[in-house]
């Protein structure tokens, strides 16, 4: 493990990798479940419609950063994947399945015209996501707990409702609250009439229930799970971060009450990003923390692939980030501005 | 041991399912860049028909296969942690390349083809649309990769012991170029694109059975037959290219593939046939000396059969094994010949006057997902017991952290939820094509219409 680059080690460049697609992840999809989960507020078709689109177009773009954030964690940590992933394993199944309803609730609701047709789609693609969000949010919470990881890497809890646990629904409900005011930000973006005037009230909504969920949990965080707090504790330099996180925070609402929304939309994704970097400073270099004994704890290096193996695909997304980046921008572009339906629409 | 059985047959069928779709969307991107690419060229608008609705239908196929994909990727970690760690170092680096590289160029240009037909230029569409395509080819590339390295491994070293040991990479490009995947890769590929081209040659065909869409379906029926006549000859080139390297680096898959028993000796070749298992012997029609030839080009050489390899080591459902590999050959055979008669009568000018031909065409599409679906079943099931071929046991393999009701649990939901799906599906496209490329009463494509009635009931 002493191979470095410009002074940083392998393993911890692919960290750094990972942690980026999963923070691009969040920030993607998270506005994509969050105008998902606001879906059933709205109650004309002509709404439902727009908001739809509002996503049409970028949803599936989005999802693949999953995909590859999935792809580099299998690749550059295997042992986590495993054991992380066969820990989880009913969330993770569950998230799969509501992933396929939602994808399948876009695609179908406008392929026929009978009302109720509509009606179920919709229920489909609003409850579907936020059960989305809200999973995601309850994997986080069980990551920062830790896991029961015994010897060989493997994971000792069975039972079958074990992920449930309160302080992970916690986590989940901040999540979803968190995915709702981006997503309550981006149809404010992408939106005009009615359906803007409406969306105003909901973001109050969005951002009042986020502040207390986020409240309430980093409360407890801190109080009862203390060993999330111990790096910031012994390096007060690293205060910043919770700092800059705050401030990030804070200026969501003082732009949206001046209607300013993009800048708005940029610091809830500014906020995501520095939430999950807290996260991963604390974590780090340990990936899962084993609540059986420290020794089995699983990190950056028992965790990695071999150095060879990081090299490679460290060149493959030096030649892969700034293709994906360039065209990314291009669709983005192709579709900005405030939602037209045409005859290619959902 | 149940935990064993239900993992798998959880992978089968999800990974059956999957691949449903993948083939249908690869085959539909290649005649979606010809039609395309044809009308760029033409400025015929009935290509832009013709386009504009393989499209609509190719978005059917194309969101299925993207979120029964996902389910695939995670369900390595979930179901198979213990390979998932194994394999992990070596093909790792072939999945993040397939994330990169094809998915994301897929889904990037999917937008613009599918929702940019008025926003972008139509050079821009077409661009969007061969990224689209080989995007698709791409994400074949790696994930077949993968699969081949388990079936013949090359470019690692084993590192570590018991639960602990991996393999760990040592030279990318061998890893890639691995004995197997160049064969395989290709038979895939044209596998999918025989999916596709059959899809188009069923749907138009039925259209001219019930007289209508003519000119349009004459013209997409002749595209489509000259790409399928042109794969169907080529998948039987690349299936014994596959044949033959699965002799050299698997003997005991080819073994399988045959029912061939007998340690060394010739071994005959079935047309078709049935295995016993018990008594180690195969009834049926055959080529004496047949396999033998094949591979050695010699009728009396000697082949390795399955008494050459202990009971543990080989193929367990050997019948079935055989059954599927005749199953696809007989298959591609009759793609030959329904693809060269077809063409003959194209050639005298009178394929549109063959009824008959044209419906034996109309349900022709089911022949190539068939093959492509018990081709993946003999490949796969020939490889057992391994995972890693002599090298990881798929009895090793699957989550350890995982009980059998858990797995159980899942297997249910995926089953509803996929049959919900496959029934939604099949009724989507059975609507699209029934509703057809244009609007009949009206003289010309005015999609314009649609958006009036959503107008007035949305
Ligand atoms: C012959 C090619 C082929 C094969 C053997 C497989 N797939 Fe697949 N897969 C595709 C070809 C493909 C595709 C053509 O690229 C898909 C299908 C439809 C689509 O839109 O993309 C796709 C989608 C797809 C996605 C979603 C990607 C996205 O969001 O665009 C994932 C994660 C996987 N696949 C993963 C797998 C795994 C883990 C497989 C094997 C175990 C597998 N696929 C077999
Ligand atoms: C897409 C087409 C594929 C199909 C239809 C397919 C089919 C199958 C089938 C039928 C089995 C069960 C075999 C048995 O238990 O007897 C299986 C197992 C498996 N396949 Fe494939 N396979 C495909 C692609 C892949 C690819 C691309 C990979 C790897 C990258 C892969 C990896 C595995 C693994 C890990 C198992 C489970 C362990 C085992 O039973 O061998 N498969 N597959
Ligand atoms: C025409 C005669 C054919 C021959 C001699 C042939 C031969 C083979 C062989 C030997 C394999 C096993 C390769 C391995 O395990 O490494 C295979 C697999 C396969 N075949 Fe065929 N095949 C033929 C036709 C077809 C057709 C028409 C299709 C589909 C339209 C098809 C689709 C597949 C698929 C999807 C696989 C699994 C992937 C792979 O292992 O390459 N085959 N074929």
């Amino acid at each position: 493990m002493t191979d470095k680059f410009i002074g940083i080690d392998f393993p911890t460049w692919w960290f750094l990798v990972v942690g980026g697609l999963f923070s691009g992840y969040a920030i993607l999809d998270g506005f994509d479940f969050g105008a998902g989960a606001w879906h059933l507020f709205f109650k004309k078709e002509q709404s439902r419609r727009l908001a739809l689109n509002a996503v049409g177009p970028v949803w599936d773009g989005n999802e693949v950063w999953l995909v590859i954030g999935g792809g580099a964690l299998f690749a550059g940590f295997p042992v986590l994947y495993a054991t992380l992933f066969s820990a989880m394993y009913i969330p993770f199944i569950l998230f799969l399945v509501f992933l396929i309803f939602r994808a399948v609730a876009i695609e179908f609701r406008g392929k026929e015209e009978m009302l109720w047709w509509r009606k179920m789609w919709d229920i489909c693609y609003s409850v579907s996501s936020i059960m989305l969000a809200f999973l995601l949010g309850v994997v986080l919470g069980n990551v920062l707990q830790g896991l029961a990881i015994g010897d060989d890497y493997l994971y000792q809890g069975a039972g079958f409702f074990e992920f449930l646990n309160p302080y992970a629904i916690m986590v989940g409900v901040t999540t979803l609250s968190l995915f709702m005011m981006h997503g309550a930000i981006y149809l404010l973006i992408k939106t005009e009439g009615k359906l803007f005037d409406k969306l105003e009230g909901l973001l109050k909504k969005a951002m009042i229930f986020f502040m207390i969920s986020f409240t309430i949990t980093s409360l407890y965080t801190l109080l009862y799970i203390p060993h999330l707090s111990d790096d910031f504790k012994a390096e007060p330099l690293l205060f910043i971060f919770p700092l800059l996180t705050f401030l990030s925070i804070a200026n969501v609402p003082r732009l949206a009450s001046k209607k300013r929304y993009k800048w708005a939309f940029f610091f809830s994704a500014l906020s995501i990003g520095f939430m999950l970097a807290l996260v991963a400073i604390e974590l780090y270099p340990t990936l899962l923390l084993s609540t059986v004994s420290e020794q089995y704890n699983i990190d950056i290096y028992n965790a990695a692939a071999s150095t060879k193996s990081l090299k490679i695909m460290m060149i493959i997304v030096a030649i892969g980030a700034p293709l994906v980046a360039s065209y990314t921008y291009f669709v983005y572009k192709t579709f900005s501005g405030k939602v037209v339906i045409d005859d290619a629409s959902y | 041991m149940e935990t064993e059985i239900l993992a798998r047959i959880q992978f089968a069928f999800t990974i059956a399912f999957h691949y449903i779709y993948p083939p249908l969307s690869i085959g539909l991107g290649l005649l979606m860049v010809i039609f395309e690419g044809l009308y760029i060229q033409t400025k015929n608008q009935l290509y832009h028909t013709l386009c504009r609705f393989w499209t609509k239908i190719f978005a059917l196929t194309f969101g299925i296969g993207v979120v029964t994909g996902i389910v695939m990727e995670f369900e390595f970690g979930t179901n198979w942690a213990v390979y998932s760690r194994y394999v992990g170092d070596v093909f790792g680096s072939a999945l993040a390349a397939e994330g990169i590289f094809a998915f994301a160029l897929e889904s990037g240009f999917l937008g613009i083809l599918l929702f940019g037909w008025n926003r972008v230029k139509p050079w821009v569409h077409f661009v969007s649309t061969v990224g689209v395509f080989l995007g698709s080819m791409f994400s074949a590339v790696w994930i077949v990769v993968a699969n081949s390295w388990q079936q013949t491994p090359a470019g690692f070293h084993i590192v570590g012991e018991g639960m602990q040991a991996r393999a760990e990479i040592t030279d990318f490009w061998a890893m890639v170029f691995n004995p197997s995947s160049v064969d395989r890769l290709t038979h895939v590929w044209i596998g999918a694109f025989l999916s596709g081209a059959f899809l188009v040659l069923s749907v138009h065909a039925y259209y001219l059975v019930k007289g209508r869409y003519i000119e349009i379906s004459q013209k997409a029926f002749k595209i489509a037959l000259l790409v399928a006549t042109v794969f169907s000859l080529s998948q039987l080139l690349t299936g014994h290219h596959s044949a033959d390297g699965v002799a050299k680096n698997q003997p005991a898959k080819l073994a399988a593939l045959e029912g061939h028993y007998p340690a060394n000796e010739k071994a005959d070749m079935y047309l078709f046939g049935w295995v016993d298992q018990k008594n180690e012997t195969v009834s049926g029609l055959k080529i004496p000396g047949g396999l033998s030839f094949l591979i050695h080009q010699d009728f009396d050489k000697p082949v390795v059969g399955l008494n050459a390899f202990k009971k543990e080591d080989r193929p367990g459902q050997v019948n079935a094994v055989f059954q599927f590999y005749h199953l696809m050959v007989s298959i591609g055979m009759l793609l030959i010949g329904m693809t060269l008669l077809a063409s003959f009568y194209w050639w005298r000018g009178k394929l549109f006057d063959q009824r008959w031909l044209l419906m034996l065409f109309v349900p022709s599409v089911i022949l190539p997902q068939i093959a492509n679906q018990v081709g993946w079943f003999a490949a796969e099931m020939g490889r057992q017991p391994w995972v890693v071929y002599g090298l990881l046991r798929t009895s090793q393999a699957f989550s350890q952290a995982v009980s059998a009701n858990q797995i159980l649990f899942s297997l249910i939901l995926f089953f509803l939820v996929y049959a919900l799906l496959l029934f939604l599906f099949l009724y989507l496209l059975n609507k699209k094509i029934k509703h057809g490329p244009y609007d009949e009463s009206e003289e010309e494509d005015r999609p314009m219409t649609k958006d009036i009635s959503d107008a007035i009931t949305g």
